[in-house]
């Protein structure tokens, strides 16, 4: 290799691309095609493959090929297990794997979380299937605006055009519901070679758009976001005191903008300010005077801030917003359902918090937006719009304004059970600051239990074991309850002033001037019974939302 | 921003999201080139220090100048350097002649696992640079390796932050999502999470970051005047070298870009079995 060609190879841009399809559509064959037609194959690969069918006796196809390589893994150049790579004229190209069956959904967003552009791959013969939709929607959510789809199989249909025009106009409006417009559609057929990398098909004259290899060359890199506002989450702060090194290092990734030495800079959601005073690095060539979005950077600052991880520093114009309460679209992949009153953890660029689903807008089944419903719960490759709220306020953007400061990920339990993207500000939330000024004690520890101190008075024949069941069921749904056997004033007025749930039986009033919330039963399934008062008691506004 | 520029950026990312959520955090560094090229990339994260002991497996069958380029580097740089390994297995006779997967399988697996887990001694490096016993130390709950996607398949499979359950198994079939740079920072009891800063990372990659950084790497990767240097490191009976003149990371990557053979195809292990490398990988050896 030259020096001059050695230059090139380092100018070239790498876009990382996903295909993505229901099983069976066919993408095997489609990398398949365009790994040979780019002439990325190793030497002699593609005829020993052919001459191994022709021995066994099978019709060569391309998604063999495939499997060799895999199989074989040789090269290390081509293909490992989850990466295909080739390149055109234009650019490398990444492919990444994301499996088409819906048990793998998780592994697909895995994939297609990484990519800047796709590849829809849709079966002539099959149609807009169930995981066309699906897909087309996580495509979305995951703001993958650069899509273009494959209608593969052509052959099977005679190339006619009516088959693909039904297609094409079935698919563009599922797609312009969940706002993705399709750079182009191509009708193809992979196994034949039809329209994949030369333009112009003698089977599909009707056809005068773009090969496939012609309108991925055309997506363009997303300009880098230095231009954008400053975000740059605090990741850690580092003193390396013991080495004699005591500087406070704000370490964190630019996300988007930029900033330099001698900014004044904000950090929300503390609401504190001061100014850059180094960018810090190891082994740089020189000292560094300005950070750029992608850099994993460190700084100082001119007075000695406590700031910690979670933060998001910005410039003071155009900064994050400080939320409580947030709308976003979501998807869930947990096992479990994501319910009401249940608390998981939110994960949004470094910082983390406790949430509780605060309202459902509607869940749907991601493959059929038609059925809406209005739900408890957001089951298993579900799509949701809710209202999530905060247990306390975290800097944030919508992901209109800026994608990676306006999307999140929930844990449950151990495990990232589902993703999703903040699409507006419900209830904006005070810095801290101000609130701890204004909030009492005990709006505090409301705020920290997620519900007020409660007094429930339960009289009727059965009440005891009612309410014993009511405390477990309270309990388990993260509420301080707490059954008070005995009429006790004293106590009762105690785990009241502590901010608990306090449940009893019989039918008194009022303790030291908090009026309880009375309830008589009678002898209908106490099971039921439990779930009215719960229900009762929520729409008091007396329970966690 | 450079190709370089961006792995570096992604692989510092990942370093400082370990430290900041796992306690017991420790890295393996088989003195390779990849995990050397890690070593560096972890003084890039945290300011030129290494904030977590370096876990080396010593098979005992090592070239004997890894051992002193470890020793020599770890005094230099100020790392808190533990060493493992497989007395028992060693004393009653263990090596290459008896099956090599069944060696791999005693010194590195076996050897790394209790190391990790705690249950077996650990040799930590004093100032002075002196080894002591260390025992009932505590699991490891985050282990930074340096696997790289590209090296085989079932590397590739992997995620940058990838759980291990209680005997280190991994499930490739079924891992939690990994998307938007949230990793699987919580984990059960009696798990823990390989962390992958180079997943992403080539070969010609790392030897790129070599050059343009400057790192000292171990030199047996270098051609000193008889036409041959080690492709891949590894212990001495199992470990080939290869034909080439290459005499410096720049030679390297020109030689890297010509020829089409396996990075590994010089480790003898890797041979012997088609699965072998998924097989000690599912048994923990890195």
């Amino acid at each position: 290799m030259d020096a001059a060609t050695q230059i090139v190879d380092e100018l070239r841009e790498t876009m990382h691309i996903v295909i993505v399809g229901h099983v069976d559509h066919g993408k095997s064959t489609l990398v398949g095609r365009l790994l040979a037609d780019t002439q990325t194959l190793p030497e002699g690969k593609l005829e020993k493959v052919r001459s191994t069918c022709e021995r066994s006796g099978k019709a060569f196809e391309y998604a063999f090929l495939l499997d060799a390589l895999e199989a074989e893994q040789d090269q290390g150049i081509t293909i490992d297990a989850a990466r295909v790579f080739f390149r055109t004229a234009q650019r490398d190209y990444i492919i990444i794997d994301a499996p088409g069956h819906i048990e793998f959904l998780k592994n697909m967003v895995t994939g297609a979380a990484r990519a800047e552009s796709a590849i829809l791959l849709i079966d002539a013969g099959e149609g807009v299937q169930e995981n066309s939709r699906r897909h087309g929607y996580l495509l979305a959510m995951l703001g993958i605006s650069q899509v273009v789809v494959v209608v593969n199989k052509m052959d099977l249909v005679d190339y006619r055009r009516e088959v693909y025009e039904q297609i094409v106009e079935e698919y563009r409006n599922f797609l312009g519901e969940v706002g993705v417009t399709p750079a182009c559609f191509i009708p193809v057929s992979a196994r034949e070679g039809e329209l994949i990398s030369e333009a112009g098909s003698e089977e599909m004259p009707w056809y005068d758009g773009p090969c496939v290899l012609d309108a991925m060359d055309r997506f363009t890199k997303a300009p880098a976001p230095e231009g954008r506002p400053l975000r740059m989450p605090v990741q850690d702060v580092y003193k390396w005191g013991h080495t004699g090194d005591d500087k406070r290092i704000l370490a964190g990734r630019v996300e988007s903008g930029q900033f330099h030495v001698g900014d004044e800079v904000l950090f929300l959601p503390s609401g504190k300010r001061s100014v850059i005073q180094r960018i810090e690095g190891f082994n740089l060539p020189e000292e560094p005077t300005t950070a750029i979005a992608g850099r994993s950077t460190g700084l100082t600052l001119r007075e000695q801030l406590f700031v910690g991880r979670g933060e998001i520093m910005s410039h003071a114009e155009r900064p994050p917003s400080v939320a409580r309460v947030i709308r976003v679209k979501l998807f869930w992949l947990g096992r479990r359902a994501m319910e009401r009153g249940r608390n998981y953890k939110l994960k949004l660029a470094t910082a983390q918090v406790d949430v509780s689903i605060d309202r459902i807008h509607r869940v749907l089944d991601a493959s059929d937006l038609d059925a809406t419903t209005e739900g408890k719960a957001v089951g298993r490759h579900d799509v949701a719009d809710l209202d999530l709220r905060l247990r306390r306020p975290i800097a944030l953007d919508c992901a209109s304004e800026n994608e990676t400061t306006g999307r999140f990920v929930i844990v449950d339990g151990f495990d990232i059970a589902g993703g999703g993207i903040v699409s507006e500000v419900v209830q904006f939330g005070a810095t801290h600051r101000a609130e701890a000024e204004e909030n009492s004690l005990e709006a505090i520890r409301a705020n920290h239990f997620g519900h007020r101190a409660c007094l429930v008075a339960i009289d009727g024949n059965g009440a005891d074991a009612l309410v014993s069941d009511l405390e477990r069921a309270l309990v388990e749904t993260g509420h301080h309850a707490f059954f008070a056997r005995n009429d006790d004033e004293p106590v009762i007025e105690a785990l009241l002033e502590a901010g608990v749930i306090v449940l009893t039986v019989g039918n008194l009033k009022e303790v030291a001037g908090t009026t309880a919330v009375q309830f008589t039963v009678g002898e209908a399934r106490r099971d039921i019974r439990v779930q009215q008062i719960i229900d009762r008691l929520a729409t008091a506004g007396r329970l966690r939302v | 921003m450079s190709q370089l520029d961006e792995l570096e950026d992604q692989s510092v990312y990942i370093f400082r999201e370990a430290f900041k959520h796992f306690k017991q955090l420790c890295m393996l560094w088989s003195i390779g080139k990849d995990s050397t090229v890690m070593l560096w990339l972890a003084r890039k994260a945290f300011f030129g220090h290494v904030p977590f002991p370096l876990v080396h497996i010593d098979t005992s069958y090592k070239i004997p100048q890894m051992i002193e380029y470890r020793d020599r580097v770890s005094r230099e740089w100020g790392l808190q350097m533990v060493v493992g390994q497989n007395r028992q297995a060693l004393a009653d006779g263990m090596g290459p002649e008896r099956g090599r997967l069944t060696c791999c399988g005693a010194l590195k697996s076996d050897a790394l696992r209790k190391t990790l887990s705690g249950e077996w001694p650990r040799m930590r490096m004093q100032p002075n640079g002196e080894y002591v016993e260390e025992v009932n130390g505590e699991p490891f709950t985050g282990v930074i390796v340096g696997a790289r996607a590209d090296e085989e398949g079932s590397r590739s499979k992997e995620r940058y932050f990838s759980p291990r359950d209680h005997g280190g198994d991994w499930d490739i079939a079924d891992q939690p999502p990994e998307l938007w740079n949230q990793f699987k920072t919580d984990f059960a009891p009696g798990t823990h999470v390989r962390i992958h800063p180079l997943l992403d990372w080539t070969e010609v990659n790392i030897w790129e970051y070599v050059e343009r950084e400057n790192i000292p790497i171990i030199d047996l990767y270098f051609d000193k005047g008889q036409g041959r240097r080690y492709r891949s490191l590894g212990c001495a009976p199992c470990t080939g070298s290869i034909e080439s003149c290459a005499k410096n990371p720049s030679e390297v990557i020109v030689e890297l870009r010509t020829i089409k053979t396996a990075e590994r195809a010089g480790r003898a292990q890797d041979r012997e079995h088609a699965y072998a490398m998924e097989k000690l990988r599912r048994e923990g050896y890195m």
